[in-house]
């Protein structure tokens, strides 16, 4: 199965670092990058997103709000929130809203553990 | 500034300076950590050191061992203390940092292209790495800016050009770094202003009874 993931992130560096890492992983997946939340929201309601990978510390809504906003719509769609703001209160918020936490700078091994409980979670929601 | 402020800055124990040295050095452990993932080499540290000294002074010891053109990513940061992380280094070595992240592989002008950006988000993964781990060690939560970055010499870095606030004590907390195999070095800066300071002093304190509480002792 194929699946079409969402990247938000202000910095062009964090997409193309995300990016990069996410065609080694999933070559086959679709990719679509967004630079702050409102893109985000309109990527999702226009196109059929399933996993969604979102930056924290962003000008205007941050990450977490984002999420929040996705939950109201998309209760079920795996995401998770990428930063380098490793507080434990930011990962505690994360996990309040059923969202996974992938420490900035990114490794190959956390995207990659995330994506295939992405996937295992979306089979498992598929009718 | 009042004669108690001034007080209240000189009577940092020699329990608490080494507490907060030691603090520092957690979280500049995460930064440096952070940097040799996204450089993918080592990076040598020096032992952070803790001082409370005048904007000014602050900002000629940033200048010392350099040349007086720097660049800076500066990050403000709020909670039960408040102040600004500044990551610091000749301008002259910004693109070599910014291609040693990049990778070889870009050409000159893309490395150009994506200086600004490149900085801002490196600058943000290393201080965050770095005052994330402070807030978790003292059981604090933070609020972090974005990213901004800052050209000029130390005294612009340090603002020390508005009126009297060249002259006004703050808490700096710094450390070195250095890319061993690339002509890249830096510091990594804590500046704090004296109302913080206090707030720390109760903080760090609190980290300190809690240490002297375990059995081991053991802090980092």
């Amino acid at each position: 199965m194929q699946y079409k993931v969402l990247i938000v992130d202000d910095s062009k560096l964090a997409r193309m670092v995300m990016g990069s890492a996410f065609r080694r992983i999933r070559p086959d997946w679709s990719l679509v990058e967004t630079a702050n939340a409102d893109e985000a929201l309109a990527a999702i309601s226009s196109s059929a997103v399933d996993i969604a990978l979102i930056d924290f510390n962003m000008p205007g809504i941050d990450g977490l709000e984002l999420v929040a906003r996705i939950r109201k719509t998309h209760p079920g769609m795996p995401v998770a929130v990428v930063s380098a703001n490793v507080q434990n209160e930011i990962i505690g918020r994360a996990r309040d809203l059923n969202a996974g936490f992938i420490p900035k700078p990114l490794t190959d091994d956390a995207l990659a553990a995330f994506l295939s409980g992405a996937a295992l979670r979306l089979k498992k929601m598929a009718p | 500034m009042s004669p108690a402020r001034q007080l209240e800055a000189d009577s940092l124990t020699e329990i608490e300076q080494d507490a907060l040295a030691e603090i520092a050095n957690m979280g500049v452990s995460r930064a440096a950590n952070n940097l040799r993932q996204m450089v993918g080499e080592q990076v040598l540290l020096s032992v952070p050191s803790v001082k409370i000294v005048t904007r000014e002074k602050a900002s000629k010891l940033v200048e010392r061992n350099n040349a007086s053109k720097l660049v800076a990513v500066q990050q403000s940061f709020a909670g039960p203390f408040s102040g600004r992380a500044l990551l610091i280094f000749p301008e002259a070595q910004s693109l070599e940092l910014v291609r040693s992240i990049v990778g070889d592989q870009h050409s000159l002008e893309d490395v150009i292209d994506l200086e600004q950006e490149a900085l801002a988000e490196t600058g943000n993964i290393i201080l965050n790495g770095c005052l994330a781990t402070i807030a978790n060690v003292l059981h604090r939560t933070m609020r972090m800016s974005l990213p901004s970055i800052v050209r000029g010499d130390g005294a612009t870095l340090f603002e020390i050009e508005g009126p009297d606030s060249g002259g006004q004590f703050v808490l700096f907390l710094y450390i070195d770094f250095n890319i061993k195999k690339r002509d890249v070095h830096g510091f990594i800066a804590l500046l704090m202003d004296l109302p913080s300071i206090a707030a720390l002093k109760e903080i760090v304190n609190d980290f300190i009874s809690a240490i002297e509480k375990q059995p081991s002792g053991h802090v980092g």
